[in-house]
């Protein structure tokens, strides 16, 4: 945290009495915060391996039984030959521990095996909707920021005012409404006044096309409904956050030393309490992307979003395990991943949290 | 402390010269036991006040939906398919009605569409009667008996106070069945969170040390996880002809296997600062043993902050439940919980058509607002020492 009214302290006094604070050069310290960081990574996602071979092994009988019976329940002759090939080939027939460590080479070598469902090898169809999925999470973390910022400033500054009353109001509502309720109130609303249908992610004539700028423009425009649904509880919780932190800095005695100083209200805000306020704000989005991912799921089988939702809850309903256990290895990976990449730029502008984690 | 009491008395400081006039006042601060603080602390709270009543409301119903319920929830009239909701009346052209009446309904077929439509019929009347005999139902499984809190004179004909589903089910007796899974599972899932909570939570605080250390990473992993992903994995594995209390059970446990991290770390954090307060090493400078302190001295000064915790935990289970059973990995038919009756309203075009189907949405909005303001109210409370 730099030290407020710094600039003004410092400015009549010799060099060896100024005070300073951190600036932003990459010390040893901050590179072995990173390697630590770095390597705990490595048993965090062996851990997730391990959840997710767990829940390829928890239905009841091992993975081609439940193929066959669904081959047998659709009419088709099953295939003995051809179900021992395949048992071979993800040895099932061998102890778990091994089988494990077949999935786990397989995977590494980028085979995520094969979809029975779909008939087609994982990697064919995860890729695709992991990206969506990541994309429009990270764009409602970016519109939770700005709106729930500018929101909380606002009512912070103004507190008790008609806006404030509203904002707070909003925000309260915001955290108690679960995501697919909106999203379903929302279309039912649509489509009862309008005849229209919000869901998808693409027009017609996009769905099946190849990526291209005009398919991306097209997104952009459906993109606002699955962004202000996910984002709803985050802003509101943003916002509260916001208000709260001004407000106690709002308060405090140096405030009113630079009002007294005859600082400019706007200019007073924005450089000392904002700044100050706002560490906690950003302190808080380790936990926002596991919120988020975990909500774009249930959200993105309401509205029908091409991304991993319904393709996973698919998966699940009929046993399509290894599609499944992709998802959620994935899923889980890059969250994490995602996570730690933030707390490191976390680290970089907030010299506090170096310290906590030693 | 200074607001408070100038709230509580009316008096604002003590060098007040009306000071002394009042002592009664006064000393019924002072004398005033924690748990006497606490409860005019949560008094001052209004919504929670108010949130706390529906709360009860809402768990009576859950006890005595049979009861409430004016028809089984199971009983079907294709024929009334997404019949609206009937008003009820208590005025007509002869004055003032107690109890109220519903009109009945003409049903036809929309000539274009095919689709059925029902038009208020005002010449038919249907009173409404206080307990009456309907369906038979066994109450606790332990009563067999029809008795309904209100229904119609005869139980040929039904009354849809909140509209009728896909297959002419009463919504209002839906709801309510649904209400006890839906709200009970929260309470059941809560508490074993709380249960792997403290005690996992209460050795990482208590001890310190390597076991801390290890409790804390399993915590961040599990919290780093996407959770709604590996719950719904978890509870597709559940089998699909397990009877609906096993399932019950079975979904409780997922939720609480990722609940419990959140309570963990209040009770740790308590924990971690109670350690080292004097009171404390009084006490084990007296001699008493650890698990004394822990029980008589330490669980006395964290329990309000726990409760509160647990409170707040409520909510989220409730929605977590909801949102499995909404996607079908949850509950399931024949069992009622408000995901289940969600699922119903999935079908855009049936909620166009009868968008009485949300109306389980509004209950979990309310139970979910209600407990949030009940935890607010109780975490202001739970520390009736502080400003």
């Amino acid at each position: 945290m730099l030290f407020p009214f710094q600039n003004v302290y410092n400015a009549n006094r010799p060099a060896h009495c100024k005070l300073v604070g951190p600036t932003l050069t990459v010390s040893g310290e901050m590179i072995a915060f990173i390697v630590r960081r770095i390597l705990l990574l490595i048993p965090t996602l062996f851990f997730i391996t391990i959840v997710t071979f767990l829940v390829i092994e928890l239905p009841p009988g091992d993975y081609l039984d439940a193929y066959a019976a669904n081959l047998a329940a659709g009419g088709d002759p099953v295939d003995q030959e051809r179900l021992e090939a395949l048992r071979k080939q993800f040895g099932l027939d061998k102890p778990a521990p091994l089988r494990y460590l077949q999935w786990l080479t397989n995977i590494l070598r980028g085979n995520f095996g094969f979809s029975f469902e779909w008939n087609v090898p994982v990697e064919n169809l995860i890729w695709e909707r992991l990206a969506l999925t990541f994309f429009i999470s990270l764009s409602t973390i970016l519109f939770t920021w700005v709106v729930g910022f500018l929101i909380g400033v606002y009512s912070a500054v103004n507190q008790y005012s008609v806006g404030d009353y509203i904002f707070t109001t909003l925000g309260f509502i915001g955290l108690g409404l679960p995501n697919f309720l909106i999203a379903l109130v929302i279309m039912w609303y649509a489509f009862d006044q309008f005849g229209l249908r919000l869901s998808g992610l693409f027009s017609q004539e996009y769905r099946a096309a190849p990526w291209s700028l005009a398919k991306f423009l097209d997104m952009i425009t459906h993109l606002w409904l699955p962004l202000i649904i996910l984002g709803t509880a985050g802003t509101a919780e943003m916002i509260r956050t916001m208000r709260a932190n001004l407000l106690d800095e709002l308060n405090k005695p140096y405030v009113e030393t630079a009002r007294a100083k005859g600082l400019r209200e706007r200019v007073l805000v924005r450089k000392y309490p904002v700044r100050v306020a706002l560490n906690p704000f950003v302190s808080t989005v380790g936990w926002t992307l596991p919120n988020l991912i975990s909500g774009a799921t249930i959200v993105s089988v309401v509205l029908s979003l091409p991304t991993t939702g319904p393709m996973l809850l698919g998966a699940l309903m009929t046993q399509d395990m290894y599609l499944a256990a992709s998802f959620l290895l994935m899923l889980s990976v890059l969250t994490v991943v995602g996570t730690l990449i933030s707390d490191l730029l976390l680290a970089v502008l907030d010299p506090r949290i170096r310290m906590e984690t030693q | 402390m200074t607001q408070d009491f100038a709230a509580e008395t009316g008096n604002s400081f003590p060098d007040d010269p009306e000071f002394d006039e009042v002592p009664s006042e006064r000393e019924r601060i002072f004398v005033a036991s924690p748990r006497q603080l606490m409860w005019w602390r949560f008094r001052r709270h209004r919504m929670a006040l108010l949130s706390s009543v529906v709360l009860i409301l809402l768990y009576l119903a859950a006890l005595t939906w049979e009861f409430l319920a004016p028809y089984d929830p199971l009983r079907h009239d294709v024929q009334s398919a997404y019949a609206p909701p009937q008003l009820l009346q208590f005025f007509d052209e002869e004055g003032l009605h107690f109890p109220p009446f519903v009109y009945g309904f003409k049903s036809g077929r929309d000539p274009e569409t095919f689709r059925k439509i029902f038009e208020v019929d005002e010449s038919v009347k249907y009173p409404i009667r206080f307990m009456v005999h309907g369906d038979p139902y066994k109450f606790w499984g332990l009563m067999e008996t029809d008795l309904h809190l209100f229904g119609l004179e005869s139980n040929e004909s039904t009354v849809f106070l909140l509209g009728a589903d896909r297959l002419g089910r009463d919504v209002l007796s839906r709801l309510l069945a649904a209400t006890r899974i839906s709200v009970s599972i929260g309470l059941v899932g809560v508490i074993l969170s709380f249960v792997l909570g403290v005690l996992i939570g209460g050795i990482s605080g208590y001890y310190g040390g390597t076991a801390d250390i290890l409790i804390q990473r399993i915590i961040e992993f599990i919290r780093a996880m996407p959770s709604i992903p590996l719950w719904l994995a978890l509870s597709a594995a559940i089998p699909k002809e397990w009877p609906v209390t096993r399932v019950y059970f079975a979904i409780t446990i997922i939720l609480s296997l990722i609940g419990w991290t959140g309570l963990a770390r209040v009770v740790r954090g308590r924990f971690l600062s109670l350690r080292e307060e004097d009171f404390v090493q009084a006490a084990r400078f007296a001699g008493a043993s650890e698990g004394r302190i822990i029980v008589r001295h330490m669980t006395p000064s964290f329990l309000s902050h726990i409760i509160a915790s647990l409170t707040l935990a409520v909510p989220s289970m409730i929605l977590s439940e909801t949102s499995l059973s909404f996607l079908g990995l949850g509950m399931r038919p024949p069992a009622l919980s408000w995901g289940v009756l969600l699922r119903e309203a999935q079908n855009l075009q049936a909620v166009v058509l009868a968008p009485w189907l949300l109306t389980p949405g509004l209950l979990v909005v309310i139970a979910v607002l209600a407990f949030n303001f009940v935890g607010d109210g109780l975490r202001d409370a739970a520390d009736p020492y502080a400003r």
